[in-house]
């Protein structure tokens, strides 16, 4: 029996992630630096971890509703609220998901009809493209350049759509640049998307992990909300990967839709990591910004390094990312992702993991302890010196 | 400087005293004079009072007893508990005295070689001195955390080396 040609062909011909490539070559060195972790370093602060312990020990251990504890819907809306000025009904218009991640894959499913396209800032999170095309869609790349502070362009937006396109992904902060939009800049990117009926689907998981710049949701912006599917979770902003717990706000139609996917698929998000979630958003603001200090310090700290090596390096002024240029070297991303690895015992992720327009960049990670930081990036400066 | 800045710099000495002025004056986006100098400024005035390492004396294999002693003492006229302290924090086995609150006035943190060593501290030292009228020695049989610091922490980096 060829169990390979069993698989569904759009399954099959799905390309495989340039992270999982990166992964294996990492995994069998020894003595490496990594910064190409895309979650935090800290361990999820002990009050959120003992909350959920207590919980256990309180029998909390069933299946919750398939929208997710009320309680914990009331503190995301009542967060929502006061943190970005967005109010949701926390009966019709919130649910908590298993990660931000299967928000994605849930708007895709329920909003995207074969042959519609899905517009993407490109470089930008790996699942997005990936979950377009399994919901049977067509994925088109929008690219971003450093030039740009890798910001999308309301002009290259409207010049890549059709009369197919449906739907437009925002992803700031981005994963892996760093990038931010302010608020005058999604005004532009407003405009467009009601111009052409557009529907967003905005993933502000890194929200929190904003420098300098208050943070904003697209759908706070007039006109927006109903025509948004917000995207939020807990992993980044509480260092709670491993919890698995996200959530979606949205207008009443396409939240039915996602929870009729999500019910039939997951049931719910597991308890313990919400009842963790519910500690996290009551008390956990301290530590959460205790945190977001801690990563601003190292963002200064890695950009100033990498510009006193020579490399071109904006900005960022969101995630735990750099994304330095490495065009001056004259190698490829991966060619130089590789090579780092192999002599200089460092580990980044090359940026065409993250789309096309990733290509002469590095994702470098600084969710990894100062002394560890200086250690890599000595090892690059010297690296940098025997090309 | 803010004074949010000011705080963030003493913050980051407390953490890490390592860092060079360069390093926190990068971290913070601050020009190196000006850190230099708040330190320079801090080391002066005392708010800055040492540089010190904490250490596992007892990984590091040396024979290290501590003891909290709780001290009663007769406050004195004009001077209240502050003299009484001074003649008992002016002794280099003591690491450290805190005014309290409840049932005892100070609370007193002695080092010594050995058990023997802190007793007889107590005995002839502090015990005898004037105006104390009772100690309570507890001695300590294992330090979990000191300053912050869990001293055997179990937690390690389990993330993955790469990661979406």
């Amino acid at each position: 029996m060829n169990t390979a040609e069993l698989v569904s062909p759009v399954v099959r011909e799905l390309p495989p992630s340039g992270i999982r490539k990166f992964f294996d070559l990492v995994a069998e060195s020894k003595g490496i630096i990594s910064l190409g972790v895309g979650e935090p370093d800290f361990v999820t602060p002990w009050h959120i971890r003992e909350a959920s312990m207590y919980s256990l020990e309180k029998g909390y251990t069933m299946y919750t509703s398939n929208h997710g504890l009320l309680e914990l819907r009331e503190e995301i809306a009542k967060y929502l609220s006061q943190r970005f000025g967005v109010n949701y009904d926390v009966r019709r218009e919130l649910m908590v998901t298993v990660g931000a991640s299967e928000g994605v894959d849930l708007a895709m499913r329920a909003l995207v009809c074969p042959g519609d396209e899905v517009l993407i800032p490109d470089p930008s999170f790996v699942s997005y493209m990936p979950c377009v095309t399994l919901a049977g869609g067509k994925a088109v790349m929008v690219p971003t350049v450093a030039e740009e502070e890798f910001k999308l362009n309301a002009k290259t937006v409207e010049s890549l759509i059709t009369p197919r396109s449906k739907i437009l992904m925002l992803s700031y902060p981005n994963n892996p640049t760093g990038a931010i939009m302010t608020a005058d800049e999604l005004k532009d990117i407003a405009e467009v998307v009601e111009r052409h009926n557009l529907i967003v689907i905005s993933d502000e998981i890194y929200a929190e992990l904003t420098y300098g710049e208050k943070p904003v949701s697209f759908a706070a912006l007039p006109g927006m909300r109903d025509r948004t599917v917000l995207l939020s979770g807990f992993s980044k902003a509480f260092a709670m990967t491993g919890w698995r717990i996200g959530y979606v706000a949205t207008n009443p139609d396409f939240l039915a839709a996602m929870v009729k996917i999500h019910q039939y698929g997951i049931m719910c998000a597991p308890v313990m990591g919400q009842m963790a979630a519910l500690e996290a958003l009551r008390n956990g603001g301290t530590e959460m910004q205790r945190m977001v200090n801690t990563y601003d310090q190292r963002r200064r700290f890695v950009v100033t390094s990498f510009r006193e090596m020579g490399l071109d390096c904006f900005e960022p002024k969101g995630a735990f990312y750099a994304f330095p240029s490495i065009k001056r070297t004259g190698l490829s991303s991966d060619d130089f992702s590789e090579k780092l690895l192999h002599q200089a015992k460092v580990a980044v992720v090359p940026g065409t993991a993250f789309g096309p327009s990733g290509e002469g960049h590095i994702r470098c990670s600084y969710a990894c302890s100062m002394d560890q930081l200086k250690e890599a990036l000595q090892r690059i400066k010297t690296f940098l010196s025997t090309l | 400087m803010t004074e949010t800045t000011r705080r963030s710099i003493l913050a980051i000495l407390a953490e890490n005293n390592r860092l060079a002025p360069e390093d926190i004056a990068t971290m913070l986006g601050l020009p190196v004079d000006e850190v230099a100098g708040f330190i320079r400024e801090m080391e002066e005035r005392k708010v800055i009072l040492k540089y010190n390492t904490l250490i596992n004396w007892e990984k590091a294999g040396e024979e290290m007893v501590s003891a909290l002693i709780d001290v009663k003492v007769q406050p004195q006229r004009e001077v209240g508990f502050d003299t009484v302290a001074e003649r008992i924090y002016r002794f280099p086995q003591v690491q450290s005295v805190y005014l309290m609150s409840g049932g005892y006035d100070l609370s007193v943190l002695i080092e010594g070689k050995g058990m023997k060593d802190v007793a007889l501290f107590v005995a002839e030292k502090l015990a005898t001195l004037e105006f104390v009228q009772s100690t309570a020695t507890h001695f300590v049989l294992k330090k979990y955390k000191q300053d912050g610091v869990i001293f055997e922490d179990k937690e390690e980096d389990h993330r993955l080396m790469v990661s979406p």
